[in-house]
C-alpha cells in the first residue's frame, strides 16, 4: 500500500501534491460527518420506526369501554380496513387531535376503533361525551397490556389495518391536518378502492 | 377531639393549640369541670378501645404492605434478579437515555412486569428480548444486534483504529526510508507535511 503511494523518484511534484491531500482529507471527512450529523439532527428520536409494519396486527380480546360485559376479538375485525386509535382522558396531546377525528369520522365510512389506553371507565366516557365519539367501538385497554402488544410506547397512537390483517401505518403522537390528509386518508382511499 | 368540647381553662393551652385538634394529642390532658368519675372511665375505655383498635390496624396494615410489596421479592428473589439483569438491556421507550430497569416511567413499569411475568412463565430470555424486539424493534435494546445495517456500528471503532494504525505504518515507514536529505534542507515544510509528531517522533 505504501508503495503506491511513496514514488519517492522527484521528491519536489509528489510533495506538493500529497500536502493538497492532506488538506482535502480532513474536509472530506468534515462532510462526510457533517452530512451524518445534520440527517441525525433531523430525524425525530421520539419516532421509533415501528416493526409491526407489514406484519399481522396483534390479536387480542377486550371489552367494550361503554360495556364491560361484551368482549370484542380482533378477529371480528377481520376483512376491512380500519384505524385503530390508542387514547387516554389523561392525556393532553390526544384533546389536540380530537376534533380531527371527530371529523373524519363525519366523512369517511372506515371504522376507528379507538383503544382506551390504561384509563379509568368513567373519565374515558365522560370525555367522549364532551369531546364527540368518532369510535365505531370503543375497547377498554385498562392494563395496557394489549398496548404493549402493539408496541405502543406514546399515547396518541394511531394505526391503519388492511382486509388482510396487517398493519400497514403508524404514526406516534397526535396526527396533524397533514399526517390524516396527507398519509392516512390516501393510504385508506388505495387500500379501500 | 372531645377536648374541644369539654370545658377547661382556654388560656392554659399555649397559642399554638388553640383550635387545633391534634394538640390533644401531644398535651397534657386537662381534667372537665363536670368531670364525674363516671365520664372519666367512660372516656378512659374509649380512649383504651380506639388505641387497641390503632394497633391492630396498623398491624394488619403492615401485614398488607409486606404481603403487597416485598412477595416478588421474597418469594424468588432469582426471578428478580433474572428481570432486572433484562431490565437493564431494554431501553426506556417514554425516557429514552434510560433502561427500564433505571425509569420510574408507567410505561417502563408496565414493561418490567412483562418481562417478570414472561421469565415466570418458563420463557428463556432470548424469548423476552424477541418478544420487545418484535414490537418496539431493535431501538429497545441497548446492545443492537449484529446485522447488515448495524455492521457499521459495530464495526467502524475498529475500522477507524485499523486505518489510524494503517497512516501511522505508512508515515514512519516513508520517513523511515527517507533519508537525512529529506529532513535536513527545509525542515519547516518538514514540519507542515508530516505533522506535530515528526519532531517528537526521534526522541522517544
Amino acid at each position: 500500500m505504501n508503495q503506491a503511494t511513496t514514488p519517492g523518484a522527484s521528491p519536489a511534484k509528489p510533495a506538493a501534491r500529497s500536502r493538497l491531500w492532506i488538506f482535502l482529507i480532513p474536509l472530506a471527512a468534515f462532510a462526510v460527518l457533517a452530512v451524518f450529523l445534520g440527517r441525525g439532527l433531523s430525524l425525530n428520536p421520539r419516532e421509533v420506526p415501528s416493526p409491526l409494519i407489514g406484519k399481522p396486527a396483534p390479536t387480542f380480546t377486550l371489552t367494550r369501554l361503554n360495556d364491560a360485559a361484551t368482549s370484542v376479538k380482533s378477529a371480528d375485525l377481520q376483512g376491512k380496513v380500519w384505524v385503530l386509535n390508542v387514547w387516554a382522558s389523561w392525556c393532553g396531546p390526544c384533546r389536540d387531535e380530537h376534533p380531527l377525528w371527530v371529523e373524519f369520522a363525519r366523512r369517511s365510512k372506515v371504522p376507528i376503533v379507538g383503544l382506551n389506553y390504561k384509563d379509568q371507565r368513567a373519565n374515558a366516557l365522560n370525555w367522549l361525551r364532551q369531546l364527540g365519539d368518532p369510535y365505531a367501538m370503543s375497547l377498554f385497554d385498562g392494563d395496557g397490556k394489549v398496548a404493549i402488544d402493539w408496541g405502543v410506547y406514546g399515547v396518541p397512537e394511531t394505526f391503519v389495518i388492511d382486509r388482510q390483517g396487517i398493519v400497514r401505518f403508524k404514526h406516534v403522537g397526535p396526527v396533524t391536518p397533514e399526517v390524516l390528509g396527507g398519509k392516512i386518508e390516501p393510504l385508506l382511499k388505495s387500500l379501500d378502492g | 377531639m372531645d377536648d374541644l368540647t369539654s370545658p377547661g381553662v382556654p388560656a392554659a393551652r399555649p397559642r399554638w393549640a388553640r383550635g387545633n385538634r391534634f394538640a390533644s394529642l401531644v398535651l397534657p390532658r386537662r381534667t372537665g369541670g363536670a368531670g364525674s368519675a363516671a365520664v372519666a372511665w367512660l372516656r378512659c375505655l374509649r380512649r383504651g378501645l380506639a388505641a387497641v383498635a390503632v394497633v391492630l390496624l396498623g398491624l394488619v396494615g403492615a401485614g398488607a404492605a409486606v404481603a403487597g410489596e416485598a412477595q416478588p421479592l421474597a418469594a424468588d428473589p432469582e426471578l428478580e434478579a433474572r428481570v432486572m439483569k433484562l431490565a437493564a438491556e431494554l431501553r426506556c421507550l417514554v425516557c429514552q437515555n434510560q433502561t427500564i430497569a433505571d425509569s420510574h416511567a408507567g410505561l417502563a413499569i408496565d414493561l418490567r412486569n412483562q418481562v417478570r411475568e414472561m421469565l415466570r412463565q418458563g420463557k428463556s430470555d432470548k424469548e423476552v428480548l424477541a418478544y420487545m424486539t418484535a414490537r418496539y424493534g431493535d431501538f429497545v435494546l441497548y446492545r443492537p444486534p449484529m446485522k447488515e445495517t448495524t455492521v457499521l456500528l459495530w464495526l467502524g471503532p475498529a475500522l477507524l483504529f485499523a486505518g489510524g494504525l494503517v497512516v501511522l505504518v505508512v508515515v514512519l515507514r516513508r520517513r523511515a526510508r527517507a533519508g537525512d536529505e529529506a529532513f535536513e534542507p527545509d525542515p519547516g515544510v518538514d514540519d507542515d507535511e508530516r505533522g506535530p509528531g515528526a519532531a517528537g517522533q526521534p526522541s522517544r
